[in-house]
This record gives structure tokens, C-alpha cells and sequence, in this order.
């Protein structure tokens, strides 16, 4: 069986988000550039299942321009057997992204696909599960918990009430939550061995997909910056401060 | 440990370089201009290239044109040439102009971030054949059957605060080298351990540091004048502190402003940070700064002690190179390009002689040293403060230091006096409102980060120190200059407690240096924490 996992840039979870002065878009010159953290999840259970012996081969891909090239060497660092780069030089929206997933799919014949429950740059959420209602497949979401028997998957999902456990047929979509595993450090050697591991590059166009926007971004703005406080000597001016500012 | 590990892996390489700052890449890169067949790696503790790296920096692109001649044509991302030199002399609400001494007169550099400038020199060194590995510390030295140096051992990762293997663990690998480079930057901790061990300052003078920190601004459309360098001496510097500001402007209404001190300040009081923060509210800097914001801040310590503290650069099987050595021009304020011609006259060597032996001599007998030689005695004519230092500045200067004394430099952590003999005057600070508020926002813009499950990289070799004797003689000094505020003392039931909050460390190094009793031992944490600065 084959499980394919995408692999999202994203600026790294550590760096401080500055939006462009002119509103349209975030500021990534200079910034750090990391995997996707949910991806990251993924990819390590795609490679414990494979290490179980119950997968034979680990794909990543990612949708992007040549510079997510440098992420698909991470995952193939941390030992995914071969990468896919779909070639594309805007940032896809969901529904593009989850049709070019469809595609190589396919192609593919995979038996399990495992993506990151969101990315943390747009925060969509929407992906995986387009993905599996376009392959016309089972989908089990926030994973935190996966167990592959017989054809069928078992997976503890992360709801609101709590845990819900499920069984999905496969192949199936698998979107991966924060307490699945932690994900392993990559090994020096390993780097070198990656350059070594076959990189594909295929155009969005050749797998048939085309670029759909279907939603148009008017305007970013950051969140307000918060106001100097003050220091209050008692309760009694604490309370006088709130009324003066409407607050209570 | 309880656990017994297993035999490390090994890489075998040619040559191995730690620290990918511009000496490293340097040297990496021209190896393989050299010698295509030499198998070279350069390790590099930062999760990126250029993710450690904070400098100024207006550089001499002398190197450069050597290396990479058509640099040009395809420069690193920022780059902006420079167009003129203003000196100012600073009183807490006036400024007087002072003429630009020559060393500092800039006609024919470039601002550039050195960050940025190192991941594209990683890139050209890549393309050349060089592995280039960042996220990876070199924690320890690998020493060969007869004493010498045989590479370096890479720290192991997932290992928990209590020292215990976490899931995680992954066991770092040895990096064997026929010759191993030393290019760490300022009081790198494997070159402190190797100079120590190999008594390479045995016949030089102690080497001295000074603290820089450094703020990247975005400004308001229009302020920002490219290609602009300012320097500032004076307020809010005492007149016996040797040190002042830059502020280089970049393109896009980029701003970088950054302050260096000596470390060796004698005020146990006295807090580098705040001075910096304080500068930012001169009139002359304030205008330039309202309401813009900042992008990026940090420190970095650098070397000071230039000629006469150059160390042994050479022992069985490694060298030290840049600023890990000490080849800094401090009056020029300058090491990039001293850096780099530094890494490539060692590659020269080692291409040449595939061994360590006899790089001393080169480096002595090269460019790097005669520019070291000239500017001897001007840093340590400010150890008796700016005036007559800028005296001897001036005398130095006219004559080229072909005068036959040579000044000497004295340990910065000897320099600091006891709380009870030093009364600081007054300064004059004023009352901040520009960010950041204070320590823990600034490091906020360092976005350093490491994992707090690990073991704490600040060992104190003498812990007791800090509860008793510190206390009384200067008053914890290591909760003052530290940048990140990274040391604290606590109280408790059972008297003070230091309290090292590890994970905001941003590398600076300054503690190692300055602690008086000499009981900090920076080593380096995990592969890849730190900072994760942009485009510094
Ligand atoms: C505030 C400030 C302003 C400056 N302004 C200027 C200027 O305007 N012009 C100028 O020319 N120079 C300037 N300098 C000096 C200049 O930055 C340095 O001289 C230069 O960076 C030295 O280069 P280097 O390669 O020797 O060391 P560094 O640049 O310090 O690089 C060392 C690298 O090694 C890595 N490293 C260290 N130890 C290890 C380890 N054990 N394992 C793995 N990696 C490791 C570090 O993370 C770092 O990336 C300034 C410095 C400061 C601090
Ligand atoms: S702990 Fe030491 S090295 Fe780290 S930021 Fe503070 S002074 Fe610098």
C-alpha cells in the first residue's frame, strides 16, 4: 500500500506575523519557513505505519513554487521514500489544492492519504475533507489516534465532546490532529541520503487541474495593538477606571 | 546518564568547518574553488543559515570580489550601496558633529543584513559541492589517538531536562575530519574549551568583548534615507564606557539601529540594555523612530581585543578563524570582511598543505594581521575613557601605528568593581515609551525558541557562587547584562535562588564573557533553538 502525505510551507509557527504595509498579503522576506507542524504529524505516522510493516512506500507532495522543494527534502530526511512537487506559482485554494490531491491519488493507486487536519498560515480546515467527497472516499478527521487493520482503519477522533472512535474503509483521508505523535528529528546522514531520493516535479496543468479561485481576499489587517495599561492603587479606583471606559 | 550508548555513527569528511557565519562560508566555498576534490562540511547550530547571525552591517566588499566576482550581478537579497558617513557626538538633548575619522569613512561599501548575506553565500557554497548542514550544534570535540583534533561530535537531540533520553531521542553522530575549522564567532564554546586546552593564549593578551544589540525597524514611508551610515558617541554612555551606536538605512524604509558597548564596563549596576533602549529616545533618533515597528531584534557579543589578543590560531588537526580567533577591526567596527579573508587565507592553507600545521604563520604574514597591526592601540586607549582615547585614536591614526609601543588588553570579567566601590553617576535616562517595553518583549523579536524539556545549556560550574558571595560583592550582576533576561533571582522560603529561564536565550554569549567570578559556561542546547532572526 501506498500513503501519500502533503506537505504544506508555511512560515514557521515561531515567527512573529507581520502583515505587508500596503494590506495585501503576510511578510515572509527573510522569514523562517518550516513544514506545515499538523504535516509534519502526519508524515511521522505515514512512516510508523510504514515501519510497521503495513505500508510499503511513503509519498509527500506539496503544491507550491520551487522553494517548497526545500520542505519536500525535509520529508524525505525524515524518511518518506520518494516526493512529488506540483508546480504551481500562486498559492492554490482549497478547492484546487484538494483536486490536484484527487489527481495524483489516482495516479498514485494510494491506499491511505494523511494530511494535516489545517495549515497554520490560512487556517482553512477545509482540504481533506474536499479531497475525500471528490475521491468519493471515507474521510476520519483529527486523528489522534490510528490503527490500520485488515483494509480498515481505526481512528480515535478529537471532537468537541471528547473522543469518538471510528472505523473507515480504505483507502480513506486522514486528517491529522496535535497529540497523534511527535514527530522524530531528523538525522544528519539522512540528509545526505535524501538528496539522493527521487524528486518529481509535475505542473498543476499536466495533471489535469486548473486554478480556480473561488474565494477573493479583500484585506489583511493585524489584530489591534493593545493599549497601555495602568497601574491602579485599589478596588475602588479600579472600579471608577472600568465605569470611565464604558467597560461595566 | 543511566543509559549506556551506542557506538555514534561517523561521517567522514576532508574537512569540517563549525559555524556557517561569512568566515566558514567563506572558507568552505573557496576550499572547493581550490580543490574540487576536498569532501567539506559546515555545521551550523542555527535552524537556519543566517538564523544566528546579527551584525550591523555596512561590510568591505574587498572579499567578495575575491570569491565571487560577479557578485554583482546577482547580489545578496539586501544590499544597498552606501552614500555618505555622518559622526555624531551625543549630550542627553544636543549633538555635535564630528568629523568622520578615517576608519570609518565608508565610500565604496555596502549595507547589507549579514544574515541574509550568509544564506546566499550558502547557496553559492551548496552549488559548489560544500554539505552544508544547519539545525545541528557541534557540541563536543572529537580528539584523534594522538591528542589532536579530529573533528567534532554532534549533539544529541531528545534528550530531557533531567539528562534522561525522552521518545525522541536520536543520538548525535561523530564528523570526522582531517582538519577541523573553528569558525564559531565570538568566544565560540568550542574554541574557548580548545584555546584553554591547548593554551593557545599562552603569549597573547586576554581577549576582550563588547556587547552589540541591534533593532531592524520598519519605518514610515519616506524616513528611511538608503544608503545613509551614522554613528554616534557620547549619551547615555559614561565617558569611561567605550562605545556608541550605528544606524544604517536600507532600502524599503528599513532601519537598522543597533548599539555596542565594551564589556569592560567596571558599574556592577549598569544594564546594556537599557542604555540602548535609552539612546532610542535621543531627540535625533526618536524623530526617526516614532511610530514605526519592529521586525527583528537581538545580541551578539563581539570581539574586541584585536592584535594583541589574537590568539594561537592553530593547533594538531584544527584552526580558528573570524571572530572564533579574534580578527575583528574594532576601530573600523568592522569584521565581516576581516572574517572572510580570514576563512579564505586558511583555505588557501589547507588546499595547499591538507593540514593545519602552519596556518598560524600564514595568517600572520597576511592582509588580515597587518590591519589588526596598524589599529593596536586605539581600543585600549579608550580603557581610560573616550577623550583620551580619542586622542590616542588621533595619534594612532596620523601615524599609521607605526609607533613601536603596543597597549595591552585586560579580562572584561576582572574589569567589573564591587557594589560598595562604585557609585555610578548620574545618567540622566529618561523615561521610556518606544518599544520594547523592556527584555522579555524584545526577545519576543528574536523569536527564539527551544525546548524547555532539555537540558539547560547556562551551566554554572559553581552554584553557590550566586547565592552567597555574588550577592554581597555586586549584586548579581548576570540579571543586569544579560540581554534576554535570562537570569533572575527569586526568593524563597530558604533564601535567593538563581532562576535561568534557558529558553530565551538568543546566543549572545555575553554571560560567559562577563560573569566576574567566571562560573557560567555557555554550551550549546539543542540543534536548531535559538533565535531565528530575519534578515539581521
Ligand atoms: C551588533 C554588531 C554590529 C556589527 N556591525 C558590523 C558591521 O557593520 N560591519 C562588519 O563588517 N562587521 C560588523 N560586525 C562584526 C561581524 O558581524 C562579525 O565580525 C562577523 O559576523 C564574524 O563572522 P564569523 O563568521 O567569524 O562569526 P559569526 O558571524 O558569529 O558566525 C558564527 C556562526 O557559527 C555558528 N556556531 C557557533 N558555534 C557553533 C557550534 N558549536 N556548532 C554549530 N554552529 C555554531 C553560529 O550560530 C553562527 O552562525 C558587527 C557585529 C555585531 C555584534
Ligand atoms: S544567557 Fe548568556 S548567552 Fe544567553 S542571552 Fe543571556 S547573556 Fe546572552
Amino acid at each position: 500500500m501506498k500513503i501519500l502525505v502533503g506537505i504544506k510551507r508555511v512560515v514557521d509557527y515561531n515567527v512573529r506575523i507581520r502583515v505587508k504595509s500596503d494590506g495585501s498579503g503576510i511578510e515572509t522576506d527573510g522569514v523562517k519557513m518550516s513544514i506545515n507542524p499538523f504535516d509534519e504529524i502526519a508524515l511521522e505516522e505515514a512512516l510508523r505505519t510504514k515501519e510497521a510493516g503495513k505500508a510499503d512506500e511513503v509519498i509527500v507532495f506539496s503544491a507550491g513554487d520551487d522553494a517548497c522543494q526545500q520542505q519536500l527534502r525535509t520529508g524525505l530526511a525524515m524518511g518518506a521514500d520518494r516526493a512529488v512537487q506540483i508546480q504551481c506559482d500562486q498559492p492554490l485554494q482549497p478547492l484546487t489544492a484538494a483536486r490536484a490531491m484527487l489527481a495524483l491519488a489516482q495516479r498514485e493507486e494510494a491506499g491511505l492519504v494523511i494530511l494535516g487536519k489545517q495549515a497554520i498560515d490560512d487556517d482553512n480546515n477545509q482540504t481533506p475533507q474536499m479531497l475525500a467527497a471528490l475521491w468519493g472516499r471515507p474521510q476520519a478527521t483529527f486523528a489522534s489516534s490510528v490503527d490500520l487493520q485488515d483494509g480498515k482503519a481505526r481512528v480515535v477522533r478529537e471532537v468537541d465532546a471528547g473522543l469518538e472512535t471510528i472505523e473507515v474503509n480504505l483507502p480513506a483521508v486522514i486528517s491529522v490532529d496535535l497529540r497523534l505523535n511527535e514527530p522524530r528529528f531528523v538525522k544528519l546522514p539522512e540528509i545526505m541520503k535524501a538528496k539522493r531520493k527521487p524528486l518529481e516535479v509535475i505542473g498543476l496543468e499536466e495533471l489535469g487541474v486548473s486554478v480556480e479561485n473561488n474565494l477573493a481576499v479583500s484585506d489583511y489587517t493585524p489584530p489591534p495593538t493593545r493599549s497601555k495599561g495602568i497601574v491602579v492603587d485599589d478596588t475602588g479606583q479600579l472600579v471608577s477606571e472600568l465605569k470611565n471606559r464604558g467597560l461595566i | 546518564m543511566n543509559y549506556t550508548a551506542p557506538e555514534r555513527e561517523i561521517m567522514e569528511y576532508d574537512v569540517v568547518v563549525v559555524g556557517a557565519g561569512p568566515a566558514g562560508l567563506a572558507c568552505a566555498l573557496r576550499l572547493k574553488q581550490k580543490r574540487e576534490d576536498l569532501m567539506v562540511a559546515v555545521i551550523e547550530k542555527g535552524a537556519e543559515i543566517g538564523a544566528h547571525i546579527l551584525s550591523g552591517a555596512v561590510i568591505e566588499p574587498g572579499p567578495l570580489n575575491d570569491l565571487l566576482p560577479d557578485w554583482r550581478d546577482n547580489p545578496p537579497p539586501v544590499c544597498v550601496d552606501v552614500t555618505g558617513d555622518e559622526l555624531w557626538y551625543l549630550k542627553k538633548a544636543g549633538r555635535t558633529r564630528l568629523p568622520t575619522p578615517p576608519q570609518q569613512n565608508n565610500h565604496g561599501n555596502v549595507i547589507v543584513s549579514l544574515g541574509a548575506l550568509c544564506q546566499w553565500l550558502a547557496t553559492h557554497a551548496e552549488n559548489a559541492g560544500v554539505d552544508i548542514f544547519p539545525g545541528f550544534a557541534a557540541a563536543d570535540v572529537r580528539y584523534r589517538e594522538d591528542g589532536g583534533v579530529g573533528g567534532v561530535i554532534i549533539g544529541d537531540m531528545g534528550v530531557g531536562i533531567d539528562g534522561e533520553p525522552k521518545d525522541t531521542y536520536v543520538q548525535g553522530i561523530e564528523i570526522h575530519a582531517q582538519v577541523t575549522v573553528l569558525a564559531e564567532g565570538c568566544r565560540g564554546h568550542l574554541s574557548k574549551r580548545l584555546i584553554q586546552k591547548f593554551k593557545l593564549d599562552a603569549d597573547s593578551d586576554p581577549q576582550t568583548y563588547g556587547i552589540g544589540m541591534k533593532e531592524l525597524w520598519q519605518l514610515p514611508e519616506g524616513r528611511v534615507q538608503p544608503g545613509k551610515v551614522q554613528h554616534t558617541m557620547g549619551w547615555p554612555l559614561d565617558k569611561d564606557i567605550y562605545g556608541g551606536s550605528f544606524i544604517y538605512h536600507l532600502d524599503n524604509d528599513r532601519l537598522a539601529i543597533g548599539f555596542v558597548c565594551g564589556l569592560d564596563y567596571a558599574d556592577p549596576d549598569f544594564v546594556p540594555f537599557e542604555a540602548f533602549q535609552q539612546l532610542k529616545h535621543h531627540p535625533m533618533i526618536r524623530e526617526l523612530l516614532e511610530g514605526g515597528e519592529i521586525v527583528s531584534s537581538g545580541a551578539r557579543a563581539i570581539t574586541e581585543g584585536g592584535y594583541q589578543s589574537l590568539p594561537r590560531v592553530e593547533m594538531p588537526g584544527a584552526v580558528l578563524i573570524g571572530d572564533a580567533a579574534g580578527t575583528l577591526n574594532v576601530p573600523k567596527i568592522k569584521g565581516t570582511h576581516q572574517a572572510m579573508k580570514c576563512g579564505m587565507v586558511a583555505a588557501d592553507h589547507i588546499a595547499e598543505a591538507d593540514a593545519a600545521d602552519g596556518f598560524d604563520q600564514c595568517l600572520r604574514d597576511s592582509e588580515v594581521v597587518a590591519e589588526l597591526h596598524k589599529v593596536r592601540n586605539i581600543r585600549p586607549g579608550f580603557q581610560k575613557g573616550m577623550w583620551k582615547g580619542l586622542v590616542t585614536a588621533a595619534i594612532e591614526t596620523l601615524t599609521g601605528g607605526r609607533l613601536k609601543r603596543t597597549l595591552t588588553n585586560h579580562a572584561d570579567h576582572s574589569a567589573l568593581r564591587r557594589a560598595s566601590e562604585f557609585e555610578a553617576p548620574d545618567r540622566g535616562w529618561v523615561e521610556r515609551d518606544l518599544p520594547p517595553r523592556d527584555r522579555l518583549a524584545s526577545v519576543y523579536f528574536a523569536a527564539t525558541e527551544h525546548d524547555e524539556d532539555q537540558p539547560i545549556h547556562l551551566q554554572i560550574t559553581e552554584p553557590e557562587v550566586c547565592t552567597t558571595r555574588c550577592g554581597i560583592e555586586y549584586g548579581h550582576p548576570c540579571t543586569r547584562f544579560c540581554p534576554a533576561n535570562v537570569y533572575e533571582m527569586v526568593e524563597e522560603t530558604d533564601g535567593l535562588r538563581l532562576q535561568i529561564n534557558a529558553s530565551n536565550c538568543v546566543h549572545c554569549k555575553t554571560c560567559d564573557i562577563k560573569d566576574p567570578y567566571q562560573v557560567i559556561n555557555w554550551v550549546t542546547p539543542e540543534g536548531a533553538s535559538g533565535p531565528n532572526y530575519q534578515n539581521m
